[in-house]
């Protein structure tokens, strides 16, 4: 399966970082500064992408939002047929109440994680505003949810499997498009 | 995914099995914990049915806690009210509950082996919430995480069970799932409460608490149940206070980082001195506060069914 | 009517038999035994190529629950399952309600065996009263109404004073005691083998010491009384060791054992909580069954009996600790020797028929029964190669609780004949 190759590299480490970038300016001229927001990642590689936004606004401001990881296994409306085989946790060290919260995750497909992370966050508290931004948004939503930050707009079909990798979960930054085997495909991928 | 469909034993269970279990309900503590909503979603719309054929508060009410904080719909019944005791089989009263289409029993009982027999007349998933002298597998696992939350690990701990180890499920189940974990295990109690065969358990029985006492890290005090007590198989309160109940005095040998645990609810002035029960060794608390957290995790694992990958 | 058995291999140590042989039935009796009989009028010529004809299998130890438990078994349903085991004789135990201690009970038990009309029924009597332990019932008028033997199998008679009192009555009348060995207080609420499986499966254990004692206690009553003493399914090899001294002794002492005790042991019982291998007394170590084997094989242990125990399902599909005592037997007694022991060389025919027919007889009393001209003609004809699969369909009993459901066994009996009627008719109860 590693051997396999990807159909497409849509982005490299470079587009990558110049997304990041240029998302934080968009996060920072939208809530006029840096001062009001937290960062939320979903586990696991949203919240890589987090720590990599949350660099990224400091290097432009100079102040450091605060940043949190979300793990939504508990929220999930497909619970009955998946049981995350490894729960992170989730690690919120400030109070959600009456921020502005910047939910980040890798790619927006379905929508069902981001209203399973929305459901999570709500439990916490009253978040005053809750933002979205996603490396990839690669259409096909089950909800009526869409993506304030998006890093690329990636169409795609069922049939495939839009990836991004990260380090150091992955060995490489890209973000790739596979051909998703049927074995595979029964529960859906990301 | 735990490698079993039904909770029903300890030693059915493999070490990766509790080891799931327990860091399941550690991310779960997080939830209990926290100042906002102490409930998830992840059980919504399924069904429990709590079945206590016997009376139970304590375990029935930290059940149907964690029921409630996952989100499932949930029913007891039991004692008086059920239709077992107006004289209705077993395999009846579960076929007619699983006509009504549950996902899961919970079940008390007396007799050993019910929540065996009830897999056999339902397709639901089964835990057992005790049943006869046989086995207590929920005990067990709030037990274990108590006491590896305090000691960071379970392998290599010596651990006393202590009292009336024969008529125990505690011990039963408690055992078993202490030697899977890699924990040493000592048997104590008078001769008229040991077990037929500790081989079966692995365990060295001894009648002695003073002997063992200084070298474990764990004192796990069972409760002596006053009905089947005096005249019987001991003489008197007041003897096995003095002999195996757990006072200061023993309490002072104990090593410096070494904790007690009972299962409850306790004999103050028996098994356990009141002073000891509410010293700072004591984990009698923490291990109510982990049972919701242990069944949640044991509810969340057997009924989130087949993994086949996660949807976006 | 008459039979005539072309080429059976007849075995019988009581006339040293062990060859192929004709046999012709005629009437009630053997009419001649040789080779190259001719078939005169009227004589139905059956081919027993390849099949063993022995004596009448006896088994002295069953439960018909006639009458008070009809639902379980009766005496026409039970005669039935017996027959179908190759059977010719059953005793039947007293613990029916009414207790079976009066003639009339007895006279009771032989008319209904006689209305079924296949097999022999051979009431045993209960030794005291209600089977309460505390007076003698009429053992004499039951004597006179043809009991051929007195227990209260089912207990153990706990007073050691009434045990005496009872063995010194019946040593008067030419009948043993059988001698179902509990100590009640011991065995207490045990339903499983005290040590590895009660602590396995969270159960009270019955420890071998609460039947071990007892078997003590009744050979020393032997001993003083004088009357001869059987005792009921043993279980243990230090209860065989016990009759093996007494008998040493010369003690009128002698022992059976069952097919569940010989061929299941307690790790035979898994989480399951197969309620069929609840026994009483209950399965044993598995060094307990191989001593058994032994004791069965060696001569010290004296019959085999099936202790035939029939119980409607809802009295066997509920919680082991709940669930009644005993396994049907009847059906599997012969085929599980046959495939267990028999087939694979460790006993041989004529011990077989000894443990089966020759000795439950002599301890019962009854009048022998021979391959011999002139002997009644209860007889078994086996097929040493017919396969059966227990399920239960097969069995014929009222009751389905068998411990040996889902065996395939290898040898079971094809006709048995009792007074010369064909009961059993190629493996199809008359």
């Amino acid at each position: 399966m590693e051997q396999a190759k990807p159909k497409a590299v849509i982005m490299d480490e470079q587009a990558m970082k110049r997304a990041v970038v240029r998302i934080a300016h968009e996060v920072i001229e939208h809530n006029e500064g840096a001062s009001d927001i937290a960062v939320v990642g979903i586990v696991r590689r949203g919240v890589t992408l987090a720590r990599q936004l949350t660099d990224a606004i400091e290097e432009i401001e100079g102040t450091r939002p605060q940043l949190g990881s979300l793990d939504i296994s508990f929220y999930r409306d497909d619970v009955m047929r998946n049981v995350a085989p490894v729960i992170h946790g989730t690690n919120i060290p400030f109070s959600v109440d009456d921020e502005n919260i910047i939910l980040v995750d890798d790619v927006l497909y379905t929508g069902r994680t981001v209203r399973s992370a929305l459901d999570a966050l709500m439990d916490l508290g009253r978040p005053k505003s809750v933002q979205l931004a996603v490396m990839v948004d690669r259409g096909h939503r089950e909800l009526p949810i869409r993506a304030d930050y998006v890093g690329k707009n990636v169409p795609s079909s069922h049939e495939e499997d839009v990836r991004v990798c990260m380090k150091p979960l992955d060995d490489r930054n890209s973000v790739e498009i596979w051909e998703l085997d049927a074995e595979k495909n029964a529960g859906g991928a990301n | 995914m735990l490698s079993v469909k039904n909770l029903i034993d300890t030693y059915s269970l493999t070490a990766d099995d509790i080891t799931q279990i327990l860091d399941t309900a550690a991310s779960f503590e997080a939830i209990n914990n926290r100042p906002g909503i102490k409930k998830v979603p992840a059980l919504r719309g399924r069904t429990i049915v709590n079945l206590f054929l016997e009376p139970s508060t304590r375990t029935k009410s930290s059940f149907e806690l964690a029921e409630k904080r996952l989100s499932a719909d949930s029913l007891s019944m039991g004692g008086s009210t059920s239709s077992v005791v107006k004289g209705e089989s077993l395999a009846d009263t579960i076929q007619t509950i699983d006509a009504m289409n549950v996902d899961m029993f919970v079940c008390r009982a007396r007799l050993a082996g019910t929540p065996q027999k009830i897999t056999e007349n339902t397709d639901a998933v089964v835990i057992n919430a005790g049943d006869g002298k046989h086995q207590h597998p929920t005990q067990a696992m709030l037990d274990l995480y108590t006491i590896r939350k305090h000691f960071g690990h379970l392998d290599g701990l010596k651990v006393a069970i202590v009292g009336d180890l024969a008529h125990s499920r505690v011990c039963g189940s408690l055992a078993p799932a202490l030697k899977t974990m890699g924990a040493e295990v000592t048997l104590v109690g008078p001769p008229t409460f040991q077990v037929d065969d500790p081989d079966w358990f692995g365990c060295p029985q001894t009648s002695s608490l003073d002997e063992v006492i200084e070298d474990m890290d764990v004192v796990y005090m069972l409760r002596v149940q006053l009905e089947r007590m005096e005249g019987a198989a001991i003489p008197s309160k007041r003897e096995y206070n003095r002999l195996y109940g757990l006072d200061m005095r023993r309490v002072n040998h104990m090593k410096e980082n070494a904790i007690i645990c009972h299962p409850g609810p306790m004999n103050r002035g028996m098994e356990i001195n009141a002073d000891v029960a509410d010293c700072a060794r004591s984990r009698i608390l923490n291990q109510v506060n982990a049972g919701v957290l242990t069944r949640m995790a044991e509810m969340y694992l057997l009924l989130g069914g087949e993994s086949n990958g996660i949807s976006a | 009517m008459a039979f005539l058995l072309k080429g059976a291999h007849a075995v019988d140590p009581q006339v040293g038999l062990d060859e192929v042989v004709d046999v012709l039935i005629d009437g009630e009796r053997v009419a001649e035994v040789g080779s190259d009989l001719e078939a005169g009028q009227d004589v139905q010529v059956i081919d027993a190529t390849g099949k063993y004809l022995v004596p009448g299998l006896v088994d002295m130890h069953v439960h018909f629950r006639d009458p008070g438990f009809e639902y379980k078994e009766t005496i026409e349903t039970g005669s039935r399952a017996a027959t179908h085991g190759g059977f010719t004789d059953v005793a039947t135990m007293p613990n029916t309600d009414p207790v079976t201690d009066t003639g009339t009970g007895i006279r009771y038990q032989i008319d209904r065996g006689h209305a079924a009309g296949l097999c022999h029924i051979r009431p045993i009597g209960a030794m005291t009263r209600g089977e309460k332990g505390e007076a003698l019932s009429e053992i004499g008028d039951m004597v006179l109404e043809g009991a051929v033997a007195f227990s209260d199998d089912g207990h153990g008679v706990q007073s050691a004073g009434m045990m005496r009192t009872c063995m010194e009555y019946i040593a008067q009348f030419d009948r043993v005691a059988i001698a179902h060995c509990e100590i009640e207080t011991l065995s207490g609420h045990g339903v499983i083998n005290e040590g590895k499986a009660s602590t396995r499966l969270g159960m009270f254990g019955w420890p071998a010491l609460a039947e071990e004692l007892e078997i003590y206690r009744d050979i020393e009553l032997c001993r003083l009384t004088g009357c001869p003493l059987h005792i009921a399914h043993i279980s243990t090899v230090k209860g065989l060791e016990l009759v093996k001294g007494a008998k040493a002794e010369g003690l009128p002492v002698t022992c059976e054992v069952t097919p569940h005790h010989l061929f299941l042991n307690e790790d035979d019982i898994d989480t399951t909580y197969n309620t069929n291998l609840k026994m009483n007394p209950p399965l044993r170590t598995p060094d307990d069954a191989a001593a058994l084997r032994e004791g069965i094989l060696d001569g010290s242990i004296d019959c085999l009996v099936t202790d035939h125990a029939p119980h409607a399902a809802h009295e066997k599909d509920c919680e082991w600790e709940i669930a009644f005592f005993g396994t049907v037997g009847l059906e599997t007694s012969l085929p599980l020797m046959l495939n267990n022991l028999v087939r694979t060389g460790k006993m041989s025919w004529q011990r077989l028929v000894e443990v089966m027919a020759v000795n439950p007889r002599s301890v019962l009393r009854l009048p022998k029964v021979k391959v011999e001209r002139g002997s009644v003609a209860d007889l078994t004809l086996i097929d040493p190669d017919r396969e059966v699969t227990v399920t239960e369909d097969y069995l014929q009993s009222r009751s389905k609780n068998s411990a040996f459901l889902g065996q395939t066994l290898v040898g079971s009996a094809t006709d048995v004949f009792v007074a010369g009627r064909r009961t059993l008719e190629n493996g199809v109860v008359a």
